[in-house]
């Protein structure tokens, strides 16, 4: 690598297989010496003459950079000194790495400043402040960079440039430093803003727009305020690429200012009006342009959505902004499906966020229209795969929409009502939609069915014979865990829909969940939220669970000794495992609750194992605390359950009393409480 | 090693909301799996209200059967509200002092314990007619009053066969030691005229909220964990939550009742174990103190009597630092119970209050006395009570073309001549549409606040009614009572 004679292609090789190699240099960078050696060849091969050698030496820098951040400190001047010429003077894919590399150190920063955040100054001595120390002249490099725009660089999403590098690490920057990055940048943006020349304008907002986050919100208001009309304004500008990033910007004041609860407004009563209707023409720009007004209407919407008083100052403008998303998701000069998407995203945010009853009206007459499109879909006759693909792509946006309006309307009593009148109709759309597809079932169709059912209630009977076969295909489907996993839950929503009417059902479901869990080619993550599945069924039926004890209980013995055996030390493996757990203890308090009225008894020979596998997670200090918390519940659902019998083995088992007095002194209280009854449950037996 | 990822997120617009609806998905079925389990638990062990860890559950067994004999014609079932437990009211306090805007003013909107109005002098009012000898029935019995109030206020109250305990003197109060003699099994004392709150300490700040759960101050105080000095700040379990009334012309929190003291909770202690809490714990923290930087409003105790003919004199003639608005009566034995309870009363006369009769919103007193009562979605008027009488009924086609909506707060006026009184039962008759109450209100008027103002208009429970009813001369035959059933 460092050699004069060899040639170019074997020191391209070195310094690739040295990249490979970082990740298992930890004893070389602990050793001076090595470490030296190390820094000093990377740093040499960075000033080689040929681009593709220099590109990987940085590519080295940038992986180093977030490998062994704690030992840069002596390097720093030298690598700021290789970044900033790189980045003035070297080819682009250089230059890119280089701007990477500082990237990389704001990332670094940013992660420690989270880790100690709030503590003080000695627990974050790590932290070595680069960015920081090196503002004055890192910043400038960077606002340099963002006059390289290409043109139509926001038409085509697999262009990477310098600029938007460069603008990127300047966000980044102002996250590592805050307020500190504002006298820096806020003249830059003063400067071009109002220049003839395009780039000037176009990189002046999008430098504003890039230090939004990470400033004091005291800092920023000010700025904010004098430069909203402005870019209000900007929206009118000649050219699209200064559109596009004011459009942007403005969603970025949106999403990271804006908010009904704070003290400081960006949105006040008195531009409200004027900030509406320049999204409302926003959105008919180019395609590029239009998705981001689609985000600033996005994050405008969600700042009202906290709203303290039941009517939103939004309200009015409502009609107008559902009926201009609604005809840009049907625009047709679009080249991809991004704008589409965006548009119904940010109708679904809009329903979120709108204050019921005042928008009643308005959320019914949307439900019709997303009604007659999904009716439209699933008449369309399809051939062609493609064809059949994007039909399902729409599929799953319109369901997407009628999920959150149901969750909507079933908030309120008075809402209730408009979706039970339009549940018929809705459901055979539903059906049709899962109709569709010969193999599978909608994914986004059956996450609207969760909602539907909880909706509903009792009335789901009705439609359980129709719905059923899908729901078991949905079970079925352990290649798409995604689908599968949402099957689940909806099992689960149906049981509380429908309690003992789920009866019938109940053999065809528990067989495929059963399967499921013997299936050692499902995706791990769906196992734990079927044995809390168990417990669902349980509670709904009650004692008609008996016939599937001698199935489900050796499941659940059988998963309580896979927990014993996990890798603790993996992080994955520990959060399965606490899952798993849970899963368990869920299943348990189901059934438990479920036979305490009459067949309690069943129980008493899992009593024992119970408790020593609630004895065994109270001992394994990686349990998290919502298995804390189903785990202090199931022992009251046992005692709760069969009482007298358990008298003996609570007598001859101290554990429940440390654990309980590790919850009393918990800061949670859903915890406390569920001890104390618990404890209540326990005291009632052991006084027996 | 993969190769670096170049390529950062840029402009990036709204975030996938396919992963947002699984994840609020994901959420929702928790916690409604959550919930119903919960609700299981409750019900399969007929627990109605988390006991307290000492007493045995079955004291509470079967409470709603015993609920159900009461043969009440009002009880409306669509209006009935969630039986939350008090403990699980008062364990969510520290995340509720976290809470924001709407859902913090409705969450503190319902903490406060409030006093029904003193239409009729319950038969022996230095007895406590609703305490029974054994603790384990009091629960029921709370349980119990709780789910009749506003029903029975016109028909004196019934006592519970209690032989009459023989309670030490108070040891806090020196005013009361001179009344040994005639022990009671209430206290009198009289009510700062101010604006009713509940004060929490927590996280190094201290927030005052009002009856309908909006911020009245957020400011440092002397409480423990009320400020952020190194003295008072303290880990976030610590909080204290009192109830108080603000006195405009001192700027003082008069504390009428402690409700939580150090994280402690006194929800399910008796008054009398209460005040002898806050009279011995407030002092100690210096909230008496006068203001300073770091302690905002000055806090002060109300002097508590018994009430016996000495103590109700005092209560009502003493000289005291604030305007007094009229007398409240505690229950010595009563827990600490959010929403309406007949366990703590409240008497004015033009004496010992300047407001007692309501005034508009204009300030002055209507000639018609005046109601704000709740629509309901039948049409059905009704009071704050539970389970809420109902006044009267408002035509659907009505209140739909007017834009009225169930829930709204609605101010009336009553016609005289059409209200009677039946069984002990306010019964209004007539009454005329004024339009929507202050949007202020949380609630509208309890049955018994409706009752009084209308005897206040008519024919005023005087004083003497309440000296000659702790009379011990007329007690001879109630006490008899007691005792043979005891």
């Amino acid at each position: 690598m460092s050699g004069v004679q060899e040639s170019s292609k074997i020191r391209l090789a070195a310094v690739k297989s040295l990249y490979n190699a970082l990740d298992f240099a930890q004893t070389n960078f602990d050793n001076e010496m090595e470490r030296n050696y190390i820094m000093k060849v990377v740093c040499e091969t960075a000033v080689s003459k040929e681009p593709e050698i220099r590109q990987a030496a940085f590519e080295c820098l940038v992986s180093i950079a977030s490998m062994y951040y704690e030992i840069l400190g002596p390097y720093m001047e030298v690598l700021f000194d290789l970044t900033s010429n790189a980045v003035k003077g070297d080819e682009e894919s250089v230059a890119l790495q280089a701007v990477e590399f500082w990237s990389s150190i704001c990332d670094m920063e940013i992660q420690i400043q989270d880790e100690f955040e709030g503590a003080d100054d000695r627990s974050s001595e790590g932290h070595h402040q680069f960015i920081k120390r090196a503002l004055p002249i890192l910043v400038p490099m960077l606002l340099e960079t963002l006059l390289k725009q290409e043109e139509d660089q926001d038409q085509d999403d697999s262009i990477w440039n310098l600029s938007m590098a460069g603008g990127t690490c300047l966000g980044l920057v102002a996250k590592t430093v805050g307020d500190e990055i504002l006298p820096l940048v806020i003249p830059f943006v003063q400067g071009n803003i109002m220049k003839p020349d395009w780039r000037s304008r176009e990189a002046a907002t999008f430098a504003f727009g890039s230090i939004l986050e990470g400033p004091s919100i005291e800092k920023l208001l000010p700025m904010v305020h004098s430069g909203l009309d402005f870019l209000l304004n900007a929206m009118k500008d000649p050219v699209s690429q200064v559109k596009d990033t004011t459009a942007w910007t403005l969603g970025r004041i949106f999403e990271i200012l804006h908010s009904s609860n704070s003290e400081y407004q960006v949105v006040t009563p008195g531009n409200l009006q004027r900030i509406i209707s320049v999204l409302l023409e926003g959105i008919r720009e180019a395609p590029n342009v239009s998705e981001k007004i689609c985000g600033a209407i996005y994050f405008l919407a969600q700042g009202y959505e906290d709203t303290e008083s039941n009517s939103s100052v939004l309200t009015p403008y409502l009609g107008e902004i559902i009926s201009a998303l609604l005809l840009t998701t049907d625009r047709t000069d679009v080249s991809n499906s991004k704008l589409r998407s965006s548009a119904y995203e940010t109708l679904n945010e809009i329903v979120r966020c709108s204050q019921i009853p005042e928008t009643a009206n308005m959320i019914a007459q949307l439900l019709g229209e997303i009604m007659t499109r999904l009716n439209k879909n699933v008449e369309l006759q399809t051939s062609s795969s493609d064809e059949k693909e994007k039909q399902s792509d729409l599929q799953a946006l319109l369901c997407g929409v009628l999920q959150v309006i149901i969750q909507k309307l079933c908030g309120s009593d008075n809402t209730k009502l408009i979706f039970l009148q339009a549940a018929d109709q809705m459901m055979t759309l539903f059906l049709r939609v899962f109709a569709c597809h010969s193999s599978t079932v909608h994914e986004e169709a059956m996450l609207a069915i969760g909602s539907f059912a909880y909706g509903t209630g009792h009335e789901f009977a009705k439609y359980m014979p129709e719905f059923y076969n899908y729901l078991n295909m949905g079970l079925q489907n352990f290649e798409e865990y995604q689908v599968c996993s949402i099957s689940v839950g909806v099992v689960g929503d149906i049981c509380r829909a429908m309690d003992d009417k789920v009866l019938p059902y109940c053999d065809g479901i528990v067989s495929n969940l059963l399967k499921n869990l013997s299936n050692s080619m499902l995706h791990r993550s769906v196992k734990a939220p079927i044995f809390s599945c168990f417990g669902d069924i349980a509670l709904a039926i009650g004692e008609q669970f008996e016939k599937y004890i001698p199935y489900v209980m050796p499941m659940l013995q059988g998963a309580s000794e896979i927990c014993a055996n996990l890798d603790n030390s993996d992080e994955d493996m520990l959060e399965y495992g606490n899952q798993l757990r849970r899963g368990i203890f869920e299943a348990y308090s189901g059934i438990l609750q479920g036979f305490k009225t009459s067949k309690a008894e069943l129980m008493m020979p899992f009593a024992s194992h119970l408790l020593q596998f609630t004895e065994a997670v109270f001992r394994d200090t990686s349990r998290d605390d919502t298995v804390t918390k189903a785990a202090v519940a199931v022992i009251g659902d046992l005692a709760d359950a069969l009482g007298p019998s358990v008298k003996l083995l609570l007598k001859n088992t101290s554990f429940h009393v440390h654990f309980l007095g590790e919850c009393f002194n918990s800061e949670d209280d859903q915890l406390k409480e569920t001890a104390l009854w618990t404890q209540g449950m326990i005291g009632r037996v052991l006084a027996s | 090693m993969a190769p670096h990822e170049l390529r950062r997120t840029f402009k990036r617009t709204a975030i996938s909301d396919q992963q947002r609806r699984r994840d609020l998905a994901l959420l929702r079925q928790n916690q409604q799996r959550s919930d119903s389990q919960n609700r299981a638990r409750r019900l399969a062990s007929s627990v109605l209200a988390l006991p307290d860890p000492s007493s045995p559950a079955e004291a509470l067994v079967d409470l709603p059967d015993v609920v159900d004999v009461h043969p009440d014609l009002y009880l409306d079932p669509s209006s009935e509200p969630e039986a939350a437990s008090p403990a699980g009211r008062h364990l969510d306090v520290v995340e509720a002092s976290n809470l924001k805007g709407r859902t913090a003013r409705h969450w503190f909107s319902r903490q406060l314990m409030l006093m029904e109005w003193m239409i009729d002098v319950p038969p022996s009012l230095d007895r406590d007619w609703y305490s029974p000898s054994r603790s384990d029935q009091s629960a029921l019995e709370n349980q119990l009053s709780k789910k009749v109030s506003g029903r029975e206020e016109g028909a004196p109250r019934s006592k519970s066969g209690s032989p009459t305990e023989q309670p030490s003197p108070l040891p806090w109060q020196h005013a009361t030691q001179d009344v040994e003699e005639h022990p009671g099994q209430k206290y009198v004392f009289a009510r700062p005229s101010g604006k009713r709150c509940f004060v929490v300490s927590s996280n190094g700040t201290t927030v005052s909220r009002l009856r309908n759960g909006s911020v009245l101050h957020r400011f440092p105080s002397s409480l423990p964990n009320g400020a952020r000095t190194k003295e008072i700040s303290a880990a976030s379990h610590v909080f204290c939550i009192l109830d108080c009334i603000f006195h405009e012309p001192d700027q003082t929190y008069y504390v009428i009742d402690l409700i939580c003291w150090r994280g402690y909770s006194l929800y399910d202690c008796s008054a009398e174990f209460r005040f002898f809490w806050l009279n011995s714990k407030l002092l100690e923290t210096g909230a008496c103190d006068l203001p300073s930087v770091y302690h905002r409003y000055r806090f002060s105790v109300v002097p508590v009597y018994e009430c016996n003919q000495i103590g109700l004199q005092k209560a009502y003639t003493c000289g005291v630092t604030f305007a007094k608005d009229g007398l409240l009566f505690y229950n010595r034995h009563a827990n600490y119970q959010a929403g309406n309870t007949p366990l703590a009363l409240v008497w004015k006369d033009e004496f010992c209050s300047k407001y007692v009769l309501d005034t508009d919103g204009e300030g002055q007193v209507p000639i018609q006395q005046q109601v704000v009562l709740e629509l309901q979605g039948t049409g059905k008027l009704t009071t704050h009570d539970d389970p809420p009488i109902v006044f009267g009924y408002l035509e659907r086609e009505f209140f739909q073309k007017t834009g009225l909506q169930v829930g709204n707060l609605l101010r009336f006026s009553i016609m005289d001549e059409s209200v009677r009184t039946v069984d002990g039962k306010l019964e209004l008759g007539e009454i005329k549409f004024l339009g929507k109450a202050n949007r202020f209100r949380a609630f509208a008027d309890s049955y018994s606040k409706v009752f009084f103002q209308h005897t206040a208009r008519h024919s005023p429970l005087q004083f003497m009614d309440l000296m000659a009813s702790v009379d011990p001369s007329l007690h001879y035959e109630n006490t008899e009572d007691s005792e043979m059933i005891g």
